[in-house]
């Protein structure tokens, strides 16, 4: 598995684990409603794993971002600062959040695989 | 979703069947928006035309001749002299000059008719049945329905159905045939837009909702869209923006407080807490709600302390949004009597970090009111 799940409805990417792609979920998007404000984290700080690193704001509500695994943040995407819809129009693609360089494996081994993270949506 | 505890409105099903995210709200489960999602919804509204199931709210009959009269014992309002076919906005303050609820009233030929929050009406008909029973019949009226029918298009869609609807004007009502059912309609509503709000016979509310969806100008809207278009129009939201320790002056509504009510008026005072309103609008408040536009694209959200350059405490946000039509951040909150000045600069604090904000007049949004 290259993409694992948080409970907190993120996903993160490790194909390149030293800028592992972090975003939220379909299901976070829908229950947020339209994305108007994102707070991304700083690049080059590093956060420990369950750390609020930023924020998602729709109209109605504000949600944390939290880190799925400790490491460095590499890179954010500007495009979704500009542009906070991206997040519901490709919440698993051109709405990324942010690139993180993980050095704990372990912690990434952690997280839900995609059955798992089903199984977590059907009990909501 | 599906609570059991939770009430349904005559168009629960009419819901699902658009593919509403249903959420609980005052002890109903209501529609927060349907696919297309708040912000289309909103610009629905604002551009067209929006239909809004607001049944949970509450509606009640007041009869007898001395209703009017009994009522002006709850509220600071001028009641009495409210003509056939008008209506009016009016609070139930409580004994220290509070809100208890804020509500409509419309004269009709034979009663009041009244519509109360949602979340406040178990308390509203005990607080009239205990007050003014005696004098008046107070009439619930959980048998119907209320469709709020918002948005300059409103009234093109709704003439289709009945074509003497356009002759009402901003704040009057009248009965109406509307897909066969006889309604009352108001031309009001909550959204800053002109519109209708109409009472329904409950077995007839569905057969109406889809007629009205069936005109062009018409989609379906939810409460999160109702939530963002009445703060843009700077309309008050009770238990957020008014609750029982804010009074009528602190809270911008003296105008809801007709002369002669006022000290001076012929029916001044003799209702809860009339000696502290009259102070106050004496006198002023001590803190007042304002309404704020963010400096920064930065959703500033109800609860977010207001703090002047040095750090000092100057009051709170009880309301806001980043607006749709606005595309700002806009709020209301309570300001210091001496910085609730227009153009006043104050910071919310969000998260830690200051964020800049201006004092500006409400409404955010020119109003689309019909007045004739």
């Amino acid at each position: 598995m290259t993409t694992m799940f948080t409970p907190d409805h993120e996903w993160i990417n490790i194909e390149d684990h030293e800028a592992a792609v972090v975003g939220i979920t379909l299901h976070a998007q829908d229950a947020l409603g339209d994305v108007v404000f994102v707070e991304l984290p700083e690049v080059g700080r590093t956060y420990k794993r369950g750390e609020v690193v930023g924020v998602v704001e729709s109209v109605k509500a504000a949600a944390d971002v939290f880190m799925p695994v400790e490491g460095e943040v590499v890179e954010v995407n500007e495009a979704l600062r500009a542009d906070p819809s991206l997040a519901n129009k490709d919440p698993m693609g051109n709405g990324w959040f942010f690139k993180v360089h993980v050095t704990h494996m372990e912690q990434f081994d952690e997280l839900m695989d995609p059955p798992a993270y089903d199984k977590l949506l059907k009990t909501l | 979703m599906s609570d059991t505890n939770l009430l349904r409105t005559p168009l629960h099903g009419l819901h699902l069947e658009l593919g509403a995210k249903m959420v609980p709200f005052a002890g109903y489960e209501m529609p927060v928006n349907f696919p297309g999602g708040i912000i289309a919804e909103h610009r629905q509204c604002r551009e067209r035309a929006a239909l809004f199931d607001v049944s949970h709210m509450g509606q009640l009959r007041l009869v007898g001749d001395d209703a009017a009269a009994a009522l002006e014992t709850l509220v600071p309002v001028d009641v009495v002299d409210l003509p056939v076919g008008k209506q009016r906005y009016a609070l139930f303050t409580n004994a220290s000059g509070g809100i208890l609820d804020d509500l409509m009233i419309a004269r009709r030929e034979k009663d009041l008719f009244v519509v109360v929050n949602a979340a406040c009406k178990a308390a509203d008909i005990k607080h009239l049945i205990t007050h003014i029973s005696h004098r008046c019949q107070v009439i619930p009226l959980p048998d119907r329905a209320l469709l709020a029918l918002q948005g300059q298009h409103a009234v093109h869609a709704l003439q289709r159905l009945a074509p003497d609807v356009e002759k009402l004007t901003f704040m009057t009502g009248g009965t109406f045939t509307l897909a066969g059912a006889e309604c009352f309609v108001t031309r009001s509503g909550y959204t800053g837009e002109d519109g209708f709000e109409i009472s329904v016979p409950a077995d007839a509310a569905v057969a109406l909702a889809r007629a009205l969806l069936a005109q062009p100008e018409v989609k379906p809207a939810g409460l999160g869209a109702r939530d963002t278009l009445r703060l843009e129009a700077g309309l008050c939201l009770y238990g957020h923006d008014i609750n029982e320790t804010t009074t009528p002056v602190e809270a911008g509504l003296t105008w809801a407080i007709q002369k002669v009510r006022r000290p001076g008026g012929a029916r001044a005072g003799h209702y809860p807490g009339a000696d502290k309103i009259a102070g106050q609008l004496a006198a002023g408040a001590q803190i007042k709600r304002v309404g704020l536009i963010g400096l920064e694209r930065i959703p500033v959200r109800e609860g977010a302390t207001l703090v002047d350059a040095q750090g000092h405490k100057l009051g709170h946000v009880t309301s806001g949004t980043l607006a749709p039509t606005v595309n700002q951040p806009i709020a209301m909150a309570y300001l210091a009597a001496n910085h609730a000045v227009i153009n006043h600069e104050v910071y919310a604090d969000v998260r830690g970090k200051r964020q800049p904000m201006r004092v500006t007049p409400m409404p955010f949004v020119p109003p689309g009111y019909y007045r004739g």
